[in-house]
């Protein structure tokens, strides 16, 4: 059984020539398709490569399998990004990535868990992750199953009332088998997040609804895995890593662009791209 | 799905029984389950006492959840618990089960297709003195136009006891819907509930009212006076909405000058809305739907509720005696 067991990757430079590669790939997958979200996947990619390729222990010949570490993308829009990571992880032939978003492909635009086995629940409509990450977390805890939990969530996202009905269950339950991320990109479809419905200050909140709270710079490899390690650690209480990030990263032109949140890149976009990305 | 279990406890009573809430049913059954599968855990949103999921929380403190007033987070959660291979029975009242969480349970337990089982009491109008804000009477409509839905109301605590057991065997998400008020029992002492399948009282040769919940009490009793009446009536309690008994249906269609449907809902999208998309396509027949007009229900006592929006014997009587004095 070809178990990619946790800490598998703990080499600063490999983790970051995935994210790399990450990158690239999730651009690939847009501009074949035509359509999909670019900002936020590239955002969350660091942390996204961090958690599986450093921490996670799962089997990709196996997607059930029961000891595996779960991880749910609450931002169901950013699914190039896992569908990218699956792929590199061995759940499916990277020639898969060409058919995001096609009729009958197992790539929905939104991750469907039906489609798709190692998808743990479908997402897309926002706000829902942190629930069914709770409810997993309760579960394993049940069965005494030492299975951890990883759940990405977007900012913009945390405006939805649910987040903060799980974030008092999570605390509510004492629930630490589960390490919750907020891509902190500052960006949403309608614009920045301030203006739109202001979400600060992010760390108080969490804090004060009872999370152990770390803040990142959610495209620094090392600081976001000394934070996955702590997160492990941090008994008795959940933990959120607040990764501030920027949307588009990685790509000069589309960073904080928020004309790039559900845009796809051209053909001469992606080429440029890809020579930005293998130069940074 | 649709094992038949030994007769139960409920049943041994005898034809005596006195009436009993559905919720009550299931409060106990519950706990029955808890005893005997540690897969089965519960979840509430404050309101355990009223649904009676209080009796396994007592038992089973462990394995139940409050998720407070969160209806969305307690779905969400709910699915959690069924993909880390738990059975979570997820309950509160019907009109804040379906119409609070419609997208949670349109998302993570229909989509993503987890074994959830919403379990909602308080159920249509006999709710009562509450009033129209606790009083769900579009819940099965909401339930019945998702995919991968399969949507139960039970007629009496008997057959309550049957649909949870069914229930939790079967893997699959489910909604059954529950009511706060009394109800006699109904059903034969022998049935057993089996999912997706009618129960035939009698099949008439005039009239047929199909129903389902605390209407097919009524509907056996307006049955007999019409029938004494010389207007052959049968009864058939449809207590899987969804998926229809098509079969049944068609038998009955086939067989009636006249279908009344009767529930404890609104006339759109519930019993009477799917008896006659299923009839209009494959066996035209007239059909006259009782329930709520496509109106909200108000405070008031249960019985005189049901008096007010025309769910009684009489009014089913009425109904198909006009239509055979055109």
């Amino acid at each position: 059984m070809s178990v990619i067991t946790k800490g598998k990757i703990t080499d600063i430079q490999e983790l970051k020539s995935i994210a790399k590669k990450i990158r690239i790939n999730i651009l690939h997958m847009l501009t074949q398709s035509g359509s999909g979200h670019t900002g936020g996947s590239l955002s969350a990619a660091d942390v996204a490569v961090a958690i599986y390729f450093s921490k996670m222990k799962f089997n990709p010949d196996n997607p059930k399998w029961e000891e595996r570490d779960r991880f749910i993308m609450s931002k169901g829009h950013a699914a190039p990004l896992l569908y990218a990571i699956m792929a590199e992880a061995g759940y499916f032939p990277i020639e898969t990535l060409d058919h995001l978003r096609r009729v009958e492909s197992p790539l929905q635009g939104h991750p469907c868990c039906k489609k798709l086995p190692g998808i743990e629940v479908s997402t897309g409509s926002l706000g829902q992750g942190l629930s069914v990450a709770n409810g997993m977390a309760l579960g394993l805890r049940l069965d005494n199953n030492p299975a951890r939990i990883f759940c990405i969530m977007g900012d913009g996202e945390i405006q939805e009332g649910q987040i903060w009905e799980a974030a008092m269950t999570a605390a509510h339950y004492k629930i630490d088998n589960l390490c919750a991320v907020v891509d902190n990109n500052e960006l949403q479809i309608d614009g920045p997040v301030e203006e739109v419905m202001g979400i600060e200050p992010v760390h108080d909140k969490w804090a004060a609804f009872g999370w152990h709270v770390i803040d990142v710079d959610g495209h620094d490899m090392e600081e976001i895995l000394r934070a996955l390690n702590e997160a492990e650690r941090t008994k008795g209480r959940p933990t959120v890593i607040i990764a501030k990030t920027t949307k588009g990263k990685g790509v000069s032109f589309f960073e904080d662009k928020v004309e790039y949140h559900g845009v796809a890149p051209s053909h001469e976009e992606f080429d440029k791209a890809v020579k930005e990305i293998n130069n940074g | 799905m649709g094992e038949t279990t030994p007769v139960t406890e409920e049943q041994k009573q005898g034809p005596q029984r006195k009436p009993k809430a559905t919720r009550d049913a299931y409060g106990e059954t519950l706990l029955e389950l808890g005893r005997k599968r540690l897969d089965v855990v519960a979840l509430d949103a404050d309101l355990s006492c009223s649904t009676k999921t209080s009796k396994f929380a007592k038992e089973f403190p462990d394995r139940f959840f409050n998720m407070g007033i969160a209806e969305q987070d307690m779905v969400g959660t709910a699915a959690g618990l069924a993909l880390a291979g738990k059975v979570p029975f997820a309950s509160t009242f019907a009109v804040f089960e379906t119409g609070r969480a419609w997208d949670q349970i349109r998302l993570v337990v229909c989509y993503s297709n987890t074994n959830v089982k919403l379990v909602a009491t308080h159920g249509g109008i006999t709710v009562g003195e509450d009033g129209a804000s606790h009083q769900a009477l579009e819940d099965i409509a909401l339930m019945r136009a998702l995919p991968n839905m399969t949507v139960i109301v039970p007629a009496d605590a008997a057959e309550t006891v049957s649909v949870i057991n069914a229930v939790a065997d079967y893997k699959g998400l489910v909604y059954v819907r529950l009511g706060r008020a009394k109800v006699p029992y109904v059903m034969p002492d022998d049935y057993q509930f089996t999912p997706g399948k009618a129960f035939v009282f009698h099949i008439g040769k005039d009239a047929n009212i199909v129903a389902a919940g605390i209407m097919v009490d009524m509907a056996k009793k307006a049955a007999e006076i019409l029938s004494q009446e010389g207007i052959d009536t049968g009864v058939i309690n449809m207590s899987t909405i969804k998926p229809l008994d098509e079969d049944t249906l068609l038998r009955v269609a086939e067989s009636s000058k006249i279908i009344v449907t009767a529930e404890e809902h609104s006339i759109i999208g519930g019993l009477g809305g799917a008896v006659c998309e299923f009839v209009s396509e494959n066996c035209p027949v007239t059909v006259k739907r009782i329930g709520t007009q496509d109106t909200f229900g108000c405070s008031g006592n249960p019985d005189a509720l049901l008096e007010l929006h025309g769910l009684t014997v009489g009014n089913i009587v009425d109904t198909i005696k006009a239509f055979f004095k055109k």
